[in-house]
């Protein structure tokens, strides 16, 4: 057995571990009940199956300037998944578009509640 | 322009030199390529975007302790695999969908950079993702998912607090260190 062998190995495993965590993120999206949950699915299985695939096409090619090419999309993914995620989930929360039915404590309506009461007092900023 | 106004201009140009030349590394890898064009233009796309999209620079204490940062990644990339299929197996999960909840962390850590770096290790470890910040009281707000009991709520901020410990430890300053021994 040589490397090649043992090489495509692991690329075929990596394809398949993203494929799987990739299509779990699609049944996530359709199956999860708000859009918060939702976002659960869509940003971070889906991080670790972009990882996975990367990983696959960076042992299938074997060479650095391809992994080069890759370090930047992990990077970039990486810092800005969160930030959408985070943009999202405010603005779902700010809607009130999430189940209740689903939440178990919420421990983040007394302070929009308070910030909202605050504002009020103040007047409006416009 | 006096003097002072210049020296401080000065030093603003040489705090910018690491994001400057990051840059450009980043750019010539993205062209899998060095030429003397892709550096050329590079450097031009630098200055703009450095001028266009200008940011504070950010306050970094410049301590770095290398077993803990390893300590932080390998605690990083485990819970980032483990909740990957966890989350994965949750959206397959026969049984019917997961309960959620609103989970408010007070951290003790009077840093942005801190904070920030607390934020985006919660975003990317599956199954949490911060639904507002309160930066003045270094409060993080998180949409948890997958809590079945009020015992999940108190593992998560038990969490979120250690990863705030393995940060400061790595990377933060001698104020946050002794309000974590305090």
């Amino acid at each position: 057995m040589n490397l090649d062998a043992i090489l495509d190995g692991a690329a075929l495993i990596c394809l398949a571990l993203g494929a799987f965590l990739s299509m779990a993120a699609g049944v996530g999206l359709l199956r999860f009940p708000d859009a918060l949950s939702r976002m659960h699915a869509a940003t971070k299985p889906q991080i670790m199956g972009l990882f996975f695939v990367l990983a696959a096409i960076a042992l299938d090619q074997r060479s650095w300037v391809t992994v080069l090419i890759l370090i930047p999309v992990v990077v970039l993914q990486t810092l800005t998944a969160p930030i959408s995620a985070h943009m999202i989930g405010r603005a779902a929360y700010r809607t009130h578009n999430f189940s209740d039915e689903h939440t178990l404590v919420d421990e983040l309506g007394p302070a929009v509640d308070k910030a909202t009461r605050e504002q009020r007092r103040r007047g409006p900023e416009r | 322009m006096s003097p002072a106004e210049h020296g401080f201009i000065r030093r603003l140009r040489l705090r910018q030199l690491p994001v400057m030349i990051g840059l450009v590394v980043f750019w010539l890898m993205l062209w899998g390529d060095v030429t003397a064009l892709n550096v050329v233009v590079g450097v031009v796309l630098a200055i703009i975007v450095t001028r266009v999209f200008y940011l504070p620079p950010v306050d970094i204490s410049g301590r770095v302790n290398p077993w803990w940062l390893l300590r932080y990644l390998g605690y990083f990339l485990r819970e980032l695999v483990i909740a990957s299929f966890q989350v994965a197996f949750l959206a397959l999960d026969p049984r019917g969908v997961p309960h959620s909840s609103f989970v408010r962390v007070k951290l003790r850590t009077k840093s942005d950079f801190i904070l920030t770096m607390v934020g985006m290790t919660i975003s990317l470890i599956p199954g949490s993702l911060v639904a507002e910040v309160d930066r003045y009281q270094s409060t993080l707000y998180l949409h948890v998912l997958n809590t079945r009991t009020l015992k999940d709520v108190e593992a998560m901020r038990r969490e979120v607090r250690w990863i705030e410990e393995l940060l400061i430890r790595a990377v933060g300053d001698r104020n946050d260190l002794r309000r974590l021994g305090a």
